[in-house]
C-alpha cells in the first residue's frame, strides 16, 4: 500500500504547488499593468492626489510580497476583497453565482458521463460496424462545434420553432424546482452534448488501445466471446484512463460553463467573470480565476489519485517468488 | 498523381472535409474579389432577410444571406471574416508550434535540469484552465490582436511541448541518437538532423488538431466579446453582435456559427483520415 | 521415465488418427498498401499425440500457419484458400461461434511472450481456469484444484499459491509454464506452442523445455511447436517441417532430418555453429578496464570488473540478461558514468563521460548496436549515414567524401547503387553492414559490438561474422564482442569473459573457458545451450538429476 500512498502524496504535493503557482500568477500578473491598478481604475485624467489616495486605500503603497501574503491570508478566510466597479464585497457577489454554476455543471455531468462512457463501450463492442461509424462521425461533429453553435441550434429548434423551452435562463430566487429545471434544460443539454462526444471518443480510444494488446489476442484464442472480451478483459485495463477521462471532462465542464452562461444569460460565475474582464474589475477577475483554477486543479488531482488506485501493478508491488 | 490517387480513395468524410477547406482557402486568398460588397459597407436595413430563409411573398431580397444588425451584407462579412479568423488562428498555431517544438526537442535532448524546469513550468500552466488564463491576461492587458495571438500561442505551446517531448523522448531512446552522441555531435545537430525529421509526421496531424482548437478558442473569445474587436469582420464576433436576433426568430447568427462549425469539422475529418491512413489498415478478426 | 523409454516414445506408432489436416493453405498479408501472398499452398497433418516441429527464420510464415491451425488470422492477414480440418470439420468454413467454442477447449495456444499475453489486471488463476469453468463444465473448485495439480507437474514453485498472484509478480520462465498449464486446463487435443522459450535466457529455457515436454507426453497431447531454433525443436518434436517464405522446404522425422538434411537451406539453419576462429597469440594492450563499479540508481550493475582488449584481437563478453555485459559497453563508451574504476585506451586514461572525451578519443572507439533498425535514422540515406563520420572526423567533403563512401561500401560488400536508399529499403543484413561501414568510416582502433548478430537470421549471422573476421584481418581491428550466444563466441573470440550478476566469473583464452573444468556458473551456462542433437536434453536431465528445478534462480 505504501507505493500508492507515496505516489498520491507526490501528486498532492504537485497539486498544491500548482495552486501556489496559480495564486502567484493571479496576484502578480496585475503588476504587469502599465502603471498600477490605481491608475488603471481612475484612468488618464486623474489627479496625482486621487491616484495616491486610491493607492493607499488599496494598500498599493506596501511592498508586493507583503500584499501577496495578506491577500492569500484573506483568501483563506473567505475575504475576496471589494469590487472596483460596484464596491460590493466580492465574496457576496461570488457566492450567489457559484451555486448556480455548480448546479448547471452537475446537471450536465449527470446527463453526459453515463451516456458518454456507455456509448463509448458500445462503440468498442460494435467497432467497425454501423453503430460505431455513426457514433464516431456524430461525436467528431460534437467536439468540433463551438458551444455557442450548439446552443443557438438548440434555441432555434426548441425555443424559436417549437416554443417548448425558454431561450434565456434567467433565474431569480422565487422559482420552484420545476421552473428551475425547465430553465436549466437547454444550457445543461448544450454542455452535455459536447462532453458526451469527448467522453465517448476518449472511452473508445482507451478501450481500443487495450484491444491491441497481446493478452486480448490470447483471450480470442481461448475462445472468449467478443462481448466478454471487452467487458472482462479489456475494460479492467482501460479503467484508469476512463476514470481520467470522466474527471478531466468534469474539469472541462467547469470551464465550459463560461460560454454557455453567456449564451443563456445565466447568472453564474462564468458570466460574472466575462463581465468583470470587460469592465476590468480586477479583484472580481482574480477571485473567479482562483475559484475556477482551484476546482480544475483539484479535479485533476483526483483523476491522478484514482488512476493510481485502479492500477493493480501499483496496488501489489512485485515480490520475489 | 500519387496524391490525387490517394484523394480518390479517401473516404467520403475526408472528401467533404477537403471540399469545405478548399472553399475557405479561396475566401481567404481572394476575399476582396469574391465578396459582393465591401467589409463595412451598409447595404440595407438591419436584419433584412436574404434569398435564403426569406418569408414567402416578401419583397425581392437584394442579398443572399440578408444583412446584419447594422445592415451590412452577411455574405460579404462572412467572406472577409474567413480571412481574419483563419489567418489569425493560423499565425497563432504556427507561433505556438515554433515555441512548443523547440522547447520539446530541447527538453528531450538535454534531459536533466532543462527538461525538469521546462516540464514543471508546463505542468503549472496546464494546471490552469486555458480559457481562464486567457481571460485573466486579457483583463489585465486589454484585448488587442497582438495580445490575443501572443497569449493563445503561449498557452497552446504547452500542449505542443508535451507532445513533441513525448515523441522526441521515444526517438531519443533509439540507438541512432546514441550513435550520434557517441560520435560527439552537438545538441543542435541531434535536434535538427536526428530528431526533427522523424517527428514531423506525427506532429503534422497534431497541427490540424491544434489549429482547430486555436480557431475555436479565438471564436469563443470573440463571442464573449473579448477577442477580435469590431469593426473587423470575424465569425465569432458576428455571432455575438447578432445573437439577440435569434429571439425574434431570425436565424442570421446561425450563419457565422455554422461557418465556424463547418471549418472545424472539415479539418477534424481530414486529420482523422490522415491519421488512419498512416497508421495502416486494421481489420478486426 | 528412463532414457530408453523416451527414445522409444520419440517414434510414435505410425498411422494413428489424424486430428489436424491442413490442405493447400493459402494466406495473404497486407503490407505497403496491398495484399501479398505469404503462405503458398501448404499441407500439414498432425496425428493424435504427435509433436510436430515447425521451424523457419523470420518471415517464414510459421506463426501465421500456427494460428491458421486454430482458424485464426491476425489483423493484416487473411486466408485465401485451402482447408483446415480438425477432426474432419473445416475450421475455416464453420460459423464463427462454433469455431470459437473449439478454441481453448479443444485447441489451445501458448504465446511467445507470456508476460504480454497474460492480462495484467487479473490474477493468474482466474485466467488459467476461465475456459474450464465457463465452457468446460467444471466447478470453480475443481478447476482450481486441477490447475494446482498442473502447476505441480510443471515444477512451478509454490503450486498452491502461485495462481493467486498477478502476472507482474511472477518471473518470465514461470509465467511461460503457467501459460502451458492454462493451455492444458481443458485437456485439449492440440496445443500450438509459438516460440515459447525464445524470450528466455538459456538456463531458464532448459527448465521450461523440460516441463513442456513432460506434460505434453503425460497427457498424450498433440502439439505444433513453432521455433527458429533447430536445437530446441529437436528435443521435443517427433517430426519437423522446415518453412521458408511460406513454402515447405523439407519434412522428415526429427532424427532423419538432423542426420541427413536433404536441403542446403536446412543445413544453413545451424550455420553459425560451424564457424570457429583459430585463436591468435596475445597482442599489445589496447584497452584496459580496471575495477569498474557502476550503479543504476542505487542498484549495483557492475562490481569490480577488470577486462583487457589487445590490438587486433577479439574479446567476447558472454552472459545472460542482467549479467551486466551491455552495461559494461555503456560504461566503456562513456554513456554511463562508473562510480569508480578506470578505463585506459590507446595509452591514455579516458574521461568517464562521453561529453568530456576528445574527438580523437571518440573516433578511435566505435560501437555497433544490436538492432540495425533502431541504430539507423529512418530519414537518412546510406550516403548520409556513412558520409557523416567522414565529414565530422576528417572534414571530407565533395568528391573525396564520395570516393571514400564508395570505398567503404565496397569493404562491406555492398554496391554503390545503395547510396541513395533509405534504411527501409534495405534488408536486415544490409542494414547491419551499413552500420559496420559507419563504424569503419571513423578509422577506429576498437569496435564494441553489442549483440550485433542476435537480431538476424542464422544465414545472415554467418555472413556478418565472416565479414567482421575478414575486416579484422585486413585492418587489424580489435573487437569487444558482447553476446549471449555460445556459438557466436566460438565463431569469433580469441579471449572470453564470462559475466554473471554484474561480476566477471571467469576469463581467459577461448580454450581455457570452453573446456572443463569450469567454475559452477560457466558450467551451468555452457551445459544449458542446446545441441542440434535429439538426445541432448535427456542427457542433460540425467546428468543434472535429481534436482532439475533448482538449477537456475
Amino acid at each position: 500500500m505504501h507505493v500508492v500512498l507515496s505516489i498520491s502524496a507526490k501528486r498532492l504535493a504537485l497539486g498544491l504547488a500548482t495552486l501556489l503557482a496559480i495564486s502567484l500568477i493571479v496576484f502578480f500578473s496585475v503588476e504587469l499593468l502599465p502603471g498600477d491598478l490605481a491608475e488603471a481604475v481612475l484612468g488618464q485624467g486623474a489627479t496625482p492626489e486621487a491616484v495616491a489616495a486610491l493607492r493607499h486605500e488599496l494598500g498599493l503603497d506596501r511592498p508586493a510580497a507583503v500584499r501577496y501574503m495578506a491577500w492569500v491570508l484573506d483568501l483563506l478566510h473567505g475575504d475576496l476583497g471589494r469590487s472596483l466597479a460596484t464596491g460590493r464585497s466580492v465574496a457576496e457577489l461570488v457566492a450567489d453565482r457559484l451555486g448556480n454554476t455548480v448546479v448547471l455543471a452537475l446537471a450536465a455531468a449527470a446527463i453526459a458521463m453515463p451516456l458518454g462512457v456507455g456509448l463509448g463501450i458500445l462503440s468498442t463492442v460494435y467497432r467497425g460496424r454501423a453503430f460505431d461509424r455513426v457514433a464516431s462521425t456524430a461525436s467528431l461533429a460534437g467536439i468540433s462545434f463551438p458551444e455557442f453553435f450548439t446552443a443557438y441550434m438548440l434555441v432555434a429548434i426548441f425555443s424559436v420553432k417549437l416554443g417548448w423551452l425558454p431561450a434565456v435562463a434567467l433565474v431569480g430566487t422565487g422559482e420552484s424546482w420545476l421552473q428551475r429545471l425547465v430553465v436549466l434544460t437547454l444550457p445543461a443539454l448544450t454542455l452535455a452534448l459536447a462532453v458526451v462526444a469527448y467522453v465517448l471518443r476518449m472511452t473508445r480510444a482507451a478501450i481500443v488501445g487495450v484491444m491491441a494488446a497481446p493478452y486480448i489476442e490470447m483471450a480470442q484464442l481461448k475462445g472468449i466471446s467478443p462481448v466478454s472480451i471487452v467487458i472482462r478483459h479489456a475494460l479492467p485495463n482501460a479503467l484508469s484512463p476512463i476514470i481520467n477521462v470522466v474527471i478531466l471532462n468534469l474539469a472541462y465542464l467547469v470551464v465550459g460553463v463560461v460560454v454557455v452562461e453567456v449564451v443563456f444569460v445565466y447568472p453564474g460565475l462564468g458570466q460574472l467573470l466575462v463581465d468583470s474582464v470587460s469592465k476590468r474589475d480586477i479583484p472580481v477577475v482574480q477571485a473567479c480565476c482562483i475559484i475556477f483554477a482551484a476546482t480544475y486543479v483539484l479535479l485533476n488531482l483526483l483523476a491522478d489519485v484514482l488512476s493510481v488506485l485502479s492500477n493493480p501493478r501499483l496496488k501489489r508491488p512485485r515480490q520475489q517468488v | 498523381m500519387n496524391i490525387l490517387g490517394k484523394l480518390n480513395r479517401a473516404p467520403l468524410s475526408a472528401k467533404i472535409g477537403i471540399g469545405i477547406l478548399a472553399i475557405n482557402v479561396i475566401c481567404v486568398l481572394f476575399a476582396p474579389w469574391i465578396a459582393p460588397y465591401a467589409e463595412g459597407q451598409v447595404v440595407g436595413d438591419p436584419w433584412a432577410p436574404g434569398l435564403v430563409g426569406a418569408p414567402e411573398g416578401d419583397l425581392a431580397p437584394t442579398t443572399l444571406l440578408g444583412t446584419d444588425h447594422l445592415g451590412r451584407d452577411v455574405l460579404s462579412r462572412l467572406i472577409f471574416g474567413a480571412r481574419n479568423s483563419i489567418l489569425i488562428a493560423l499565425l497563432t498555431t504556427t507561433i505556438s508550434f515554433s515555441i512548443g517544438i523547440t522547447c520539446g526537442l530541447l527538453a528531450a535532448t538535454m534531459r536533466g535540469t532543462v527538461d525538469q524546469v521546462l516540464s514543471r513550468i508546463v505542468d503549472v500552466m496546464m494546471g490552469f484552465p486555458t480559457l481562464i488564463f486567457a481571460l485573466m491576461v486579457l483583463a489585465i492587458l486589454g484585448s488587442s490582436i497582438p495580445v490575443l495571438i501572443g497569449v493563445i500561442a503561449l498557452l497552446d505551446a504547452t500542449r505542443v511541448f508535451r507532445i513533441t517531448r513525448a515523441v522526441a523522448m521515444d526517438l531519443e531512446a533509439q540507438d541512432f541518437v546514441e550513435v550520434a552522441r557517441l560520435r560527439g555531435e552537438s545538441i543542435g545537430w541531434i535536434m535538427r538532423r536526428e530528431l526533427l525529421p522523424n517527428a514531423v509526421s506525427p506532429l503534422a496531424a497534431e497541427f490540424g488538431l491544434r489549429f482547430c482548437f486555436v480557431f475555436l478558442f479565438i471564436a469563443t473569445l470573440s463571442f464573449v466579446g473579448l477577442g477580435i474587436q469590431p469593426p473587423t469582420a470575424d465569425w465569432g464576433s458576428m455571432v455575438r453582435e447578432n445573437a439577440a436576433a435569434i429571439s425574434f426568430g431570425i436565424l442570421m447568427p446561425l450563419f457565422p456559427a455554422s461557418a465556424i462549425a463547418l471549418l472545424t469539422v472539415a479539418v477534424n475529418m481530414i486529420v482523422d483520415w490522415a491519421v488512419a491512413s498512416t497508421s495502416g489498415v486494421r481489420n478486426d478478426n | 521415465m528412463t532414457i530408453e523409454q523416451r527414445v522409444i516414445s520419440m517414434h510414435p506408432a505410425v498411422n494413428r488418427e489424424v486430428i489436424l489436416d491442413i490442405r493447400g493453405l493459402e494466406m495473404e498479408g497486407f503490407s505497403g498498401g496491398s495484399w501479398h501472398k505469404i503462405v503458398h499452398g501448404l499441407d500439414l497433418t498432425l496425428q493424435r499425440g504427435e509433436v510436430l516441429g515447425l521451424i523457419g527464420e523470420s518471415g517464414a510464415g510459421k506463426s501465421t500457419v500456427g494460428l491458421a491451425a486454430m482458424g485464426y488470422a491476425r489483423s493484416g492477414c487473411r486466408v485465401t484458400g485451402g482447408t483446415v480440418l480438425f477432426k474432419g470439420q473445416d475450421l475455416l468454413r464453420m460459423p464463427a461461434a462454433e469455431r470459437r467454442r473449439l478454441r481453448g477447449l479443444k485447441i489451445a495456444y501458448v504465446a511467445q511472450s507470456a508476460a504480454a499475453s497474460f492480462n495484467p489486471a487479473r490474477r493468474l488463476m482466474d485466467q488459467v481456469i476461465e475456459v474450464a469453468v465457463t465452457r468446460g463444465g467444471r466447478s470453480r473448485d475443481e478447476a482450481v484444484r486441477d490447475a494446482q495439480d498442473l502447476f505441480h507437474r510443471l515444477a512451478l514453485p509454490n503450486p498452491e499459491t502461485i495462481g493467486f498472484r498477478y502476472p507482474h509478480e511472477v518471473s518470465g520462465g514461470q509465467l511461460q509454464r503457467v501459460m502451458t498449464a492454462m493451455a492444458m486446463a481443458c485437456r485439449p487435443d492440440i496445443i500450438i506452442f509459438d516460440e515459447p522459450t525464445t524470450a528466455l535466457d538459456v538456463t531458464t529455457q532448459v527448465e521450461v523445455l523440460a516441463a513442456i515436454r513432460r506434460i505434453v507426453e503425460e497427457f498424450q497431447t498433440a502439439a505444433i511447436y513453432i521455433t527458429h531454433d533447430l536445437a530446441v525443436v529437436a528435443q521435443l518434436a517427433h517430426r519437423i517441417m522446415v518453412l521458408r517464405h511460406g513454402r515447405l522446404i523439407e519434412e522428415a522425422p526429427t532424427r532423419v532430418m538432423l542426420a541427413h538434411p536433404q536441403h542446403e537451406y536446412t543445413r544453413s539453419l545451424w550455420a553459425v555453429r560451424k564457424l570457429a576462429k583459430d585463436p591468435e597469440p596475445r597482442g599489445d594492450e589496447l584497452l584496459k578496464v580496471r575495477g569498474l563499479l557502476a550503479h543504476y540508481g542505487t542498484v549495483p550493475v557492475l562490481e569490480d570488473v577488470t577486462v583487457e582488449v589487445e590490438r587486433g584481437r577479439t574479446v567476447a563478453v558472454v552472459g545472460e540478461s542482467g549479467s551486466g555485459k551491455s552495461t559494461l559497453a555503456r560504461v566503456i563508451t562513456g554513456l554511463l558514468k562508473p562510480a569508480s574504476g578506470e578505463i585506459t585506451f590507446f595509452g591514455e586514461q579516458l574521461p568517464r563521460a562521453v561529453k568530456d572525451r576528445s574527438k580523437e578519443q571518440l573516433r578511435r572507439l566505435q560501437m555497433i548496436h544490436q538492432s540495425p533498425d533502431a541504430s539507423l535514422n529512418p530519414r537518412h540515406t546510406v550516403r548520409e549515414v556513412i558520409g557523416r563520420p567522414l565529414e565530422f572526423y576528417f572534414g571530407l567533403s565533395g568528391q573525396r567524401r564520395e570516393q571514400r563512401i564508395v570505398q567503404l561500401l565496397d569493404m562491406i560488400e555492398l554496391s554503390s547503387k545503395y547510396l541513395d536508399r533509405l534504411p527501409s529499403a534495405l534488408s536486415g543484413g544490409q542494414k547491419q553492414r551499413v552500420c559496420i561501414a559507419r563504424a569503419l568510416a571513423a578509422n577506429p582502433e576498437l569496435i564494441i559490438c553489442d549483440e550485433v548478430t542476435s537480431a538476424l537470421d542464422q544465414l545472415v549471422q554467418e555472413e556478418i561474422l565472416k565479414l567482421l573476421l575478414r575486416l579484422q584481418g585486413e585492418l587489424s581491428l580489435s573487437y569487444l564482442f558482447i553476446t549471449h550466444d555460445i556459438a557466436t563466441v566460438k565463431a569469433i573470440a580469441d579471449r572470453v569473459v564470462v559475466m554473471h550478476k554484474g561480476r566477471v566469473v571467469q576469463q581467459g583464452t577461448k580454450a581455457e573457458v570452453l573446456t572443463p573444468p569450469h567454475p559452477a556458473y560457466t558450467k551451468l551456462l555452457l551445459s544449458s545451450v542446446p545441441d542440434v542433437d535429439p538426445d541432448w536434453l535427456n542427457r542433460l536431465l540425467a546428468a543434472r538429476q535429481p534436482a532439475v528445478s533448482s538449477v537456475a534462480s
